[in-house]
């Protein structure tokens, strides 16, 4: 066995009375790819921010090629040749990308020109092909992606953590990502990968670091396991990690869009001929990268975002050019979980009984609440649902993630609709809490409910829905049958490069 | 470096003591003020303290001031529940007292109770209205309201002043500028020695505590101050909302200057609101919103002030002065809040990357 290159001993950080990592051990040799993997709130970035020198910790220490290593900013971590990718790019829009290479370093502009020389040695060596003329506003996710490699390594680190990096890519760009990583490791870099997803950590790693609740749970070697003993440690029992879907008769047509097109304040274009049909006992998914107009749809069928032209039909009634209220009083069954749980779907600050009240208050007599059924449907809720809550009379916003999703699905499905769009429904939730909503998304599916389902991962999209609908840009490039799809196929409709309709 | 972080878990116990350092950190630093002018600083407490409480009549006219401090609090807080910020109490005031003046003096001969109910119902509508003219602009084109309220108090203690100095200025005071009284009937009757007006108050506390908790109004109210896009998806009129709830905040400060009016100066004049819709200001906030706290706030507001009165004459002390003790006590209490809800921790020094 090769000498570990870094290695932390008993690392722990608390913030407040929280122990964000808790005496881990951990270890990264030269030439390999180490995922960690692990849910929100594990600790996975708070340990790699202690490498990169944005936290210290507050016991333990960490050697670096043997040697004990005081990490007290990201100057001292650039030194010991440490590079973080983090999720948020962290570069100038109106600089060139080779500008932004440059940046930082005052000497490389008087010798420009072998600086430049020097990166395009780089870029040809690890295998990266991007035009670095180009200024950043106007590169691709991928592409700045790409750009904050490239710089790192020309700083010369030999270490690289990358922080969820496929979490805003295409699979196209996952692919191209993950050669880069590999022809990394071949060139004898230490790479660490921050990751949630269990797909990603089979695909490129060669060890498994879990981490559960701060603590180290196990590492593994990751040819020596499986998604299901990954599942198990992450979540800590026994988990199945497919997505069951429920298999129905497709029933009669419940929403029907037809050319719906809307603009932005800009004037842009954010939806464009809209049209699909949404039936009783199917989840049509939507896929998309982020900001092709997945938001603005669901808050168009929903009365929220105004509409230029185009017809929305929910069980036959019109409700395009409607506000929320009149489609309520219209009686059109229809649930709109938003992207926004705090923000539009729930009041943070009100506990779980006012939250009830929300849809229902309107259907009391007189001028006054009673707000007695309201709290015995959050008595319901919460243990239906099982919430964890100290009482109804908590804040909602006090509540995880989690819990917050079940209060506003619950309240909505209480409802009875025929109709349920969800916005991204499980983002930020751990996999305990997804498998609740997508186990209640069938339950609903199973009901007779048509539900429009907003989805990031292409994984789940594929497992969980019937048909999937492809946005790019505002337009639909394609509507596929997630039963013999592929991601693939799906990835380069995102990109509109291909139109597909099924 | 340091940051500022949110407390949790301060029990009413330690709230309470922060409060008392707040109070005697604000005394410990004016006796600075009182010593310059070479008065001893515990002498003048006490007496504050008896100026403002030390007798029936001390204490009674301590409520007649706390009145309007705690009514146009109750119509300041329902805009702030809706997050619509109306520093414009003073105008609306000053355009109740306008209203209740208009009836009252083309009225004079109407009988007690009509009159009043008519004087009370046309400052609630004056004091509405004044305060729907910004709600209005605020709905159409998304105007700051701040300003706009703001600016508005002077338009209406500028028209009341004209009325006063010169449409209205009454004949027989000879060449005193000064509107003619109210007709006896005007009057607002005295209860246990106090006019009506604490009855009202302590009516409308119960009252609009009652509508701001258990109404669908106050729960719309509520909602749409928190999240404007959560009360448009649950299907609410926000526009409507806000229209209502401002011209329920303006006629309520309408109506504390129908009741400054009728009860105390008799009359309309420019010193009619007192700047109680300032002052309101800030015992909102104290009360964070509560009714109830706020008739409590503002007695306590009130007696301070009259505590201040009252050294003034007997120690000879500059206004000035007074008005220093007043603000610090204020600036402390304000700032001892803050330190109840947050914390100053020190920060690590961080240094970004690039």
């Amino acid at each position: 066995m090769k000498e570990a290159y870094v290695q932390f001993h008993g690392i722990v950080k608390k913030f407040g009375t929280v122990v964000a990592n808790d005496h881990i051990d951990l270890d990264v040799e030269k030439g390999e790819i180490l995922a960690i993997l692990g849910e929100n709130g594990s600790g996975k970035s708070t340990l790699m921010n202690m490498l990169s020198g944005i936290y210290m910790p507050d016991s333990g220490s960490i050697t670096i090629n043997g040697k004990p290593a005081e990490i007290r900013s990201p100057k001292d971590s650039i030194k010991l040749g440490i590079g973080m990718i983090h999720q948020h790019f962290k570069l100038i829009d109106n600089f060139t990308g080779y500008q932004n290479i440059l940046m930082g370093n005052s000497s490389a502009s008087l010798r420009q020109k072998k600086e430049i020389k020097k990166i395009n040695e780089l870029m040809d060596k690890y295998g990266l092909h991007i035009d670095l003329d180009k200024y950043v506003y106007d590169m691709s996710v991928g592409e700045k992606q790409t750009l904050e490699i490239i710089r790192v390594l020309y700083r010369g680190a030999d270490i690289l953590i990358l922080d969820e990096p496929t979490a805003v890519l295409t699979p196209e760009e996952i692919k191209k990502l993950f050669v880069i990583l590999k022809n990394m490791r071949s060139a004898g870099h230490a790479i660490i990968i921050i990751t949630h997803k269990l797909n990603e950590v089979m695909e490129i790693s060669d060890r498994v670091t879990v981490l559960r609740k701060g603590r180290n749970v196990g590492t593994l070697i990751t040819k020596e396991t499986s998604i299901w003993e990954l599942t198990e440690l992450m979540v800590g029992k026994p988990m199945d990690p497919v997505i069951h879907r429920e298999e129905c008769e497709l029933g009669e047509v419940l929403l029907t869009l037809d050319g719906v097109t809307a603009y932005n304040e800009d004037g842009v274009k954010v939806l464009d001929e809209i049209g699909f049909e949404l039936f009783s006992h199917e989840i049509v998914g939507v896929a998309g990268v982020a900001g092709s107009g997945q938001k603005e749809l669901c808050e168009a069928i929903a009365g929220l975002y105004p509409v230029h032209k185009g017809s929305v039909k929910c069980m036959g009634q019109e409700i395009i050019g409607k506000t929320p209220g009149e489609i309520i009083r219209m009686g059109v069954s229809m649930s709109f979980i938003p992207e926004d749980r705090l923000g539009m779907g729930l009041v943070g600050s009100m506990d779980i009984t006012d939250n009830m009240l929300l849809k229902s208050y309107r259907d009391q007599k007189g001028l006054f609440i009673n707000r007695q059924p309201a709290r015995e449907m959050a008595k319901k809720i919460v243990e239906k649902m099982d919430i964890s809550t100290p009482s109804i009379s908590t804040p909602v916003s006090k509540l995880s993630g989690g819990n917050i999703q079940k209060v506003l699905l619950g309240r909505e499905i209480e409802s009875n609709p025929k109709v349920l769009i969800t916005a991204y429904a499980v983002r930020g939730l751990d996999i305990g809490a997804s498998y609740t909503i997508y186990d209640m998304l069938n339950r609903q599916k199973k009901r007779g409910v048509a539900v429009l389902y907003i989805g990031e991962d292409l994984d789940t999209l594929l497992q969980l829905c019937d048909r999937i609908i492809v946005m790019f840009a505002g337009k639909i490039s394609g509507i596929v049958d997630a039963r013999n799809a592929t991601k693939e196929q799906i990835g380069l409709m995102m990109t509109g490069k291909v139109m597909m309709y099924v | 470096m340091y940051r500022i972080a949110q407390k949790t878990g301060v029990s009413n116990k330690q709230a309470a003591l922060y409060r008392l350092i707040g109070i005697i950190g604000a005394l410990v630093i004016s006796s600075i003020f009182i010593l310059i002018t070479k008065k001893n600083p515990i002498q003048v407490y006490a007496s504050m303290i008896k100026g403002a409480f030390g007798s029936y009549y001390r204490i009674r006219s301590i409520i007649i001031r706390a009145i309007p401090l705690a009514i146009t609090s109750f119509g300041i807080s329902v805009a702030f529940k809706l997050k619509f910020w109306n520093i414009g109490g003073e105008g609306q005031i000053m355009m109740g007292a306008f209203g209740a003046a208009l009836v009252a003096l083309n009225f004079p001969d109407l009988s007690k109770p009509v009159l009043l109910l008519f004087m009370a119902v046309t400052g609630f509508v004056f004091g509405g209205l004044y305060a729907l003219i910004p709600a209005i602009f605020k709905a159409k084109f998304n105007t700051n309201e701040t300003l706009f309220t703001l600016m508005m108090n002077y338009i209406a203690i500028k028209w009341v002043t004209y009325l006063q100095y010169s449409a209205w200025k009454d004949p027989n005071a000879v060449g005193f500028p000064k509107i003619a009284d109210f007709s006896k009937n005007a009057w607002l009757p005295d209860v246990f020695g106090i006019h009506a007006g604490w009855v009202v108050t302590l009516v409308l506390a119960v009252v609009m505590h009652i509508f701001m908790k258990h109404s669908k109004k106050g729960y719309e109210i509520s909602v749409v101050g928190e999240s404007v896009n959560t009360a448009r998806y649950a299907g609410m009129n926000v526009k409507k909302i806000m229209l209502e709830a401002l011209f329920i905040s303006g006629g309520l400060c309408g109506l504390a200057g129908m009741i400054q009016a009728s009860g105390v100066g008799r009359t309309l004049a420019v010193t009619t609101s007192a700047n109680a819709g300032f002052t309101a200001i800030i015992i909102a906030w104290l009360s964070r919103l509560s009714m109830p706290v706020m008739v409590i706030v503002a007695f306590l507001f009130a007696a301070m002030v009259q505590g201040g009165v009252f050294i003034e004459t007997a120690y000879q002390i500059p206004q000035a002065v007074t008005e220093i003790i007043q603000g610090m006590i204020l600036f402390f209490i304000l700032g001892t809040e803050f330190f109840i809800r947050y914390k100053i921790v020190p920060v690590k020094k961080e240094q970004g990357g690039n």
